[in-house]
């Protein structure tokens, strides 16, 4: 059963993923919904506003740090942002759970949204996958003990340190899996 | 327009569920919004009940006032433009707005034709009263569809007729005639066909027009809108920041009365309301555009 934190944000098209790799989701709105999930999704949505709600519910900020010590977290765009260790808006809460630095809508407005191929490597997998870019952050620096999970023109888009994972984009809204197959499936029980 | 920059404009959309898009006529309670957690603003420079006070001519607003925003906020700002005027998106377009909502709201350019919304690369919003309306402002390029309600109105009553009509013909579609529907609601009949498929519109379905109050979004929310709009609610009332939280806290927890309860406490009177039988026909906003 994976969670999918729904405080705000794109939450509907990862239940979608979710379904297609035959997981079990369970909406995430209070510490409550945590129990029982042996994963966590940290959509995309505005950052601004899932901190807020995140600030009014400390026991929820405390589950979500306590899951982070066993169970696989996977954030994409505004989730990657709350995932980093640092961001350049202080309004924005930082998990720190990947060791990166990022910065918000670092291509610019909703017009300079794009799709692209990305290619992602790990392990033994090498694919390219189709994903959407919308007004989506960049990740600037990585630290130790983060590997680089996904480029797109030699800048990296995806990474992973440990069991987490912080994607920029968006696989999701064009039924792209493998990101979730990775996080929450371990790259060994794919096929592809 | 191919399929694939669609997807990009129905992709900001997707990022906006759940939320709360606020009306804002400047930089200061742009900010109040952000603040209480706002996941875009409509930056216009009369508020709907302003501009249904005042009378004249609506147009879109000063590109400075917009531009001041979009400078200081980090947030997604919409903005509008008249029913059919593509010169008016246009310029939006060039300000790089980040939704354009074609508003009923403002006078209406065009009394024929809506904005052949394909050509744009910034995604729009429409308001409709009913899946007939809905699919032809899709149809006509739209990314994202709200319900008109009555704007300006602090009055939920509209709101409602249309989100449960849109609902309901959704459903009627399973057993309906789909050529005659697509002809009905002049639409190409493969779009009538993938929403009497998938039982949704194929674009994310928001509501708008009288929300004033978090039980207002909650109802919204329950009734299966995946975001609310609240135009003169918020400014038009005695606290704006709190009430802006409280509508924030209300649209994330829609499903818990108890939640809704406390976003409620502690607020100040709401915007006055008007009743629907004290606007005259002529005057309804909801009228604007078919």
């Amino acid at each position: 059963m994976i969670g999918v934190l729904a405080l705000q944000g794109n939450f509907d098209s990862h239940i979608k993923i979710l379904k297609k790799i035959n997981l079990k989701h369970k909406l995430v709105k209070t510490s409550d919904d945590l129990s029982s999930v042996d994963g966590l999704i940290i959509p995309g949505g505005e950052s601004t506003t899932i901190t807020n709600l995140l600030r009014k519910n400390q026991s929820l900020m405390d589950g979500i740090n306590k899951l982070s010590k066993k169970k696989p977290i996977l954030g994409s765009c505004a989730g990657l942002i709350l995932m980093s260790k640092e961001s350049n808006d202080s309004r924005v809460h930082n998990f720190a759970f990947l060791d990166v630095i990022t910065s918000r809508n670092a291509y610019g407005r909703q017009v300079h949204s794009f799709e692209a191929k990305i290619n992602v490597t790990d392990g033994s997998i090498s694919s390219d996958i189709d994903v959407l870019f919308i007004r989506a952050p960049k990740i600037d620096k990585i630290n130790n003990d983060v590997e680089v999970l996904a480029t797109f023109q030699e800048e990296v888009v995806a990474v992973k340190q440990g069991i987490h994972i912080g994607i920029s984009c968006h696989p999701e809204l064009l039924n792209e899996t493998l990101i979730h197959e990775i996080c929450f499936k371990g790259k060994y029980e794919i096929s592809r | 327009m191919s399929k694939e920059s669609f997807k990009v404009k129905v992709g900001l959309a997707e990022m906006l569920k759940g939320g709360v898009i606020m009306d804002v006529t400047n930089l200061e309670q742009a900010k109040i919004a952000e603040d209480a957690g706002a996941v875009s603003v409509m930056a216009l420079e009369r508020i709907p009940s302003d501009i249904r006070k005042d009378g004249g001519v609506a147009r879109m607003s000063n590109p400075h006032m917009i531009k001041e925003i979009q400078d200081n906020v980090s947030i997604p700002v919409m903005a509008k433009c008249r029913i059919g005027h593509f010169a008016e998106a246009q310029i939006l377009e060039a300000l790089e707005v980040d939704f354009i909502d074609e508003s009923e709201v403002l006078t209406t350019a065009d009394e024929h034709a809506h904005v052949d919304k394909h050509p744009f690369k910034v995604p729009f919003v429409c308001g409709a009263r009913d899946l007939g309306e809905a699919l032809r402002r899709i149809n006509e390029g739209a990314a994202l569809i709200r319900t008109k309600g009555e704007a300006g109105s602090g009055n939920i009553v509209e709101a409602v007729r249309h989100m449960k009509m849109i609902t309901s013909q959704i459903i009627d579609l399973q057993d309906a005639d789909l050529s005659k529907k697509a002809e009905e609601f002049r639409v190409p009949l493969d779009l009538v066909e993938e929403v009497a498929k998938n039982q949704k519109l194929t674009v994310p379905n928001f509501a708008a027009g009288g929300i004033a109050t978090p039980a207002d979004a909650s109802l919204m929310m329950q009734l299966g809108a995946e975001t609310v709009f609240v135009g003169s609610g918020i400014f038009k009332s005695q606290d704006p920041s709190e009430r802006a939280h409280a509508i924030v806290k209300a649209v994330t927890h829609f499903k818990s009365a108890k939640d809704v309860l406390t976003a409620s406490y502690d607020l100040k009177d709401a915007m006055k309301g008007i009743l629907m039988s004290d606007i005259p026909e002529d005057e309804k906003f909801s009228n604007r555009g078919d």
